[in-house]
Parts: structure tokens; C-alpha cells; sequence
């Protein structure tokens, strides 16, 4: 059964009753609280952004904040946490190219002004089989699209994170090609789904998170969901993507999460949730089947993993 | 002037208790992480990994350094190093071992059937598998009486095994590992220097001799 996430909690209300549970030994009965709806959402009416499985539970703040895959501060997973303190997520903007009516630099400032930040909380399921639920902060990246006005030919979105190696140790070193770039289909870039975030748990973004923008698509495996975007291009054709020219028998364009297609070298069949002891078993587009499979009904997702 | 056996003898309660220590600290570790969480969480948030990785590395790495004890101890001055190969030989196996046990215990859960898939239809697995079976013989056969019973010769053969584990396991770290590859190569290198060196010690012994 599936409910809205705003009929679960705020992440308010969640500090608290985390708190709660740590200053409490009596964590068992905490959590047969049942949890009740607050009034914090600004938004109520995108339902189908804010459904979440009724055994989905946040994870902490900490998790979410100390283990991530973030390359260009370093590939272990406490890299991003302990390496990322030079980087510099302000001032920020955001260069809109390619085939569209209004390009040009746009102030993070601006857009954060421009667009009420809603809160959206998003199982993230890492190509690696991990997974967390994360309450991000941010605007559907539709808007953005809508406001820049993109050419008839524009057919996909190319997204580049910054380069700069003085503040990422990570990209000191070719560990990737830099910078790192990801893409969308127009149809999946603008599915109300699709967010680019600004914050997290009603923080702004940490520098391991992806400060000050990232994109969060939560249908497809984490590393999609690329982090501190500096451009955005409308381009006519499939844009070069990192993973994927990195590793071509392993990565694709699409990415989408499916338990029946394995990687190379792993099974994609089943996920560890961070805090959980027993694996889950993964769901069929990490759980927004319902919302998003429209778009890839002919398609051979075998052949376009 | 050489190392003395001597010494060699007394060092070993210390080295055994280097060797352990790592294990039992990782293992208050993880126990602490599901209990109370008065340590903090010195193995992330991602623990079974953690650990996982934690003990796969430091088997390879104590199969290394048996290797390279056994290379230094060709050599006159280490040749009292031979006393503790056994002792870090065996103390690979045990690192193997809870590599191994957290693998289907902790990360799969007894799910033979997932696990058995896994071992055969994924080549990085079926090689850690392989010289995880490999090490068996060799920890086996390190008990005094069977050395004798086989008689050296033999003994020495089968633990020549050591290098295809040490290279199949190099290799498992290799191919698990998914973009920075440093750090299975240096791995790689060492050991494919250390066979080197043993394959040719004799030959270049024989050469300085002779020449």
C-alpha cells in the first residue's frame, strides 16, 4: 500500500522523534508511534512526487551525510565527507546552453527566489545495491526547462558538475574523465519527478551532497542523479554521458533501476538499506513503476539498461 | 651477523596479538553499530561492506607478507623469519575466513541459492572463491605432524600453491573494484615481483655462485 509521504512526516517532526528515540531507551515502543501528518509541505498537489512505501523509513542525517559516492572529493565512501571542506558552493551559477530561447548564466540566487522549494523524500538507490530514503529540498527541474524555453529540436538535457581541482582533491587525479557529465531524455527531465535539489533534512546541501544544485531522479541509479551542476545544455542528440564512456559494457544511457537486469558484475536483484541487517528485494524503478514506466513502454530494457 | 631465532621466538606473542587485534577491534565494531552505540560508528553507515572490505583486505595483504617472509627468509641475515611464517600464513586464512563468513552470513543471509548463483556467474566471486578453496589445503598441511608425513618435498609443492592464491585473490580485488584501480595494482605488482624473485632467486644465487 502506498501512502503520501506528507501523510508520514515532516522532517521536522523526524529530528524530533529521532531525538527522541536517542534520548530514549525505550526505542522499540518509539517506534509503534504512529506517525502523524504535519502541515509543512508547500506543495500538495504533485501526489504522484511524495508517495513512499509505508516500510520506508528516513535515514539519519548522518548516514545521508558520511557515506556517499561523490569522485571528485574521492572514492571511498568518508571521502566526500572528510575532503570536501575547501570547496566553495557559493557564489553559484548555472549556464544555461544549447538550444533554447533564453540561454545564458542564471543566479542560484535567483532560482531559489524564482521557485518555492518543496520538500520531496525519495528512496535513492545506489548502482552499487545500496540504498537510503533521503527528504531533499528542491524544485522540479520542469520549471527551469519551462522558463528557459527550449528549442522544438531540443530532445535532450546534458548536465556538467564544476571542475575545479583546487577544491576537489578527487579530480586531481583522471580517477574519471572530468568533468563529470550526465543526461536526460526531454520526457524524463521533465517528469514532475525529477528535481533539482538545494538542500536536504531543511539544511542546505552539504558539499558530500551535491552543494549547492544537484539533480535527484529517483528512478534511476544514484549516479544519475548528478551533483554541484554548473551548465545545463538542450541538446538534439543522446549526450555523453561519464559513466557510460567510462565503462561501456557496464554503464548506459538510461540507468533506470531494475532488479532483472544485472550488472555485469553484480546482481541488481536485491539492495541493503542503509541502518537495515536483511537485504530488500530492489523494486521495478526503485518503487515509481507506476509514475514513470509510460515512458519506456517500447522499449527493450535489456537492451537499453 | 644474523637475525636471531632467538628474537624471532619472542616477537611472536606480540605479532599474533598485531594480527588478532585488527579483527577483534572491526568485530567490537560491528556488534556495537546494531547495539547500543557507545563507540560511534568507526565502520559507517554501510557496516557489512565495511567489514567485508576490511577483512578482504587484510587477508591479501598478510598472503603478501607471507610471501615476502618467505622470499627474506632465502636470505642469510632473515633466515630466523621462517619461525613466524606459519603464524601470519595461518592468520591470512582466519582473515579469509571472516571475509568469507560475513559474505554469506552477514551480506546474503544463508541464501544458498543466491550465493551459489553468484559464485559461478560472477567472475570476480568464482575467483575469490577459488582461492579461498586453495588456502584450505595449505592451512591444513601447516600442522607439524602432516609436514612430516608428507615429507617437505611434497609439503613445499603444495604450499607453492600460495602464489595462484595470492594472484587469484589480487585479482578478485581487481575486478570488484570500479573505477580507481590503484590500489589492486599495487597489490598485483607486489606479488608478481615476489614470484619473480622466487622463481629466480635460485638461478641468480646459482649465478653469483658460479660466476
Amino acid at each position: 500500500m502506498k501512502i503520501l509521504s506528507s501523510e508520514i512526516t515532516s522532517y521536522k517532526f523526524y529530528i524530533n522523534r529521532r531525538n527522541f528515540i536517542k534520548s530514549s531507551t525505550a526505542s522499540m515502543v518509539a517506534s509503534l508511534i504512529p506517525l502523524n501528518s504535519h502541515a509543512f509541505h508547500k506543495d500538495t498537489n504533485i501526489n504522484i512526487s511524495n508517495q513512499l512505501d509505508k516500510n520506508d523509513k528516513l535515514n539519519t542525517y548522518e548516514e545521508i551525510t558520511t557515506y556517499n559516492n561523490f569522485y571528485e572529493f574521492g572514492t571511498a565512501k568518508s571521502d566526500p565527507s572528510n575532503y570536501s571542506k575547501q570547496f566553495k558552493p557559493r557564489p553559484w551559477s548555472i549556464s544555461i546552453e544549447g538550444l533554447v530561447e533564453k540561454p545564458g548564466l542564471i543566479d542560484l540566487e535567483d532560482l531559489i527566489k524564482e521557485f518555492t522549494v518543496e520538500d520531496r523524500i525519495y528512496r535513492l538507490r545506489c548502482v552499487e545495491a545500496w540504498s537510503m530514503v533521503i527528504p531533499w529540498q528542491g524544485f522540479s527541474l520542469n520549471r527551469l526547462i519551462k522558463k528557459v524555453e527550449p528549442k522544438s529540436d531540443a530532445r535532450y538535457i546534458q548536465f556538467v558538475t564544476v571542475f575545479r581541482p583546487d577544491e576537489m582533491p578527487g579530480q586531481k587525479r583522471r580517477i574519471l574523465p572530468w568533468p563529470y557529465v550526465e543526461g536526460l531524455r526531454m520526457d524524463e527531465a521533465m517528469h514532475p519527478l525529477t528535481i533539482l535539489s538545494t538542500g536536504m533534512y531543511g539544511h542546505e546541501l552539504l558539499n558530500q551532497n551535491g552543494a549547492p544544485l544537484r539533480l535527484v531522479v529517483p528512478w534511476k541509479y544514484g549516479f544519475k542523479s548528478i551533483k554541484s551542476i554548473v551548465a545545463i545544455r538542450f541538446v538534439k542528440d543522446q549526450p555523453t554521458t561519464t559513466w557510460p564512456v567510462t565503462n561501456p559494457s557496464e554503464y548506459a544511457f538510461y540507468s533506470n533501476v531494475n532488479p532483472e537486469v544485472d550488472h555485469r558484475r553484480w546482481s541488481q536483484a536485491s539492495e541493503r538499506r542503509i541502518g537495515e541487517f536483511k537485504r530488500r528485494s530492489t523494486l521495478m524503478f526503485n518503487g515509481y513503476e507506476e509514475e514513470v514506466s509510460y515512458m519506456y513502454k517500447n522499449m527493450d530494457l535489456k537492451k537499453f539498461f | 651477523m644474523r637475525l636471531s631465532s632467538k628474537v624471532v621466538n619472542q616477537l611472536k606473542p606480540i605479532i599474533f596479538l598485531l594480527l588478532i587485534l585488527p579483527s577483534i577491534y572491526w568485530g567490537i565494531n560491528f556488534i556495537d553499530y546494531w547495539g547500543i552505540n557507545f563507540i560511534g560508528q568507526n565502520l559507517g553507515a554501510n557496516p557489512i561492506d565495511r567489514l567485508m572490505d576490511e577483512f578482504g583486505q587484510m587477508s591479501l595483504r598478510l598472503i603478501i607478507l607471507t610471501l615476502l617472509v618467505s622470499s627474506l627468509s632465502e636470505i642469510n641475515f632473515f633466515r630466523a623469519l621462517s619461525n613466524i611464517r606459519r603464524m601470519i600464513g595461518l592468520f591470512a586464512f582466519y582473515y579469509v575466513c571472516l571475509h568469507f563468513l560475513t559474505y554469506i552470513v552477514l551480506d546474503h543471509f544463508f541464501n544458498w541459492q543466491f550465493i551459489l548463483k553468484d559464485v559461478i556467474k560472477r567472475p570476480f566471486i568464482t575467483f575469490g572463491f577459488i582461492s579461498f578453496v586453495l588456502l584450505i589445503p595449505l592451512a591444513v598441511t601447516s600442522i607439524n605432524v602432516l609436514v612430516k608425513k608428507l615429507g617437505f618435498k611434497i609439503w613445499k609443492r603444495i604450499h607453492m600453491l600460495i602464489y595462484i592464491v595470492a594472484l587469484l585473490a589480487s585479482l578478485h580485488y581487481f575486478l570488484l573494484t570500479k573505477a580507481d584501480k590503484t590500489e589492486p595494482l599495487i597489490y598485483l605488482f607486489i606479488i608478481l615481483l615476489l614470484l619473480f624473485w622466487r622463481l629466480y632467486s635460485r638461478r641468480l644465487k646459482f649465478f653469483f655462485n658460479h660466476h
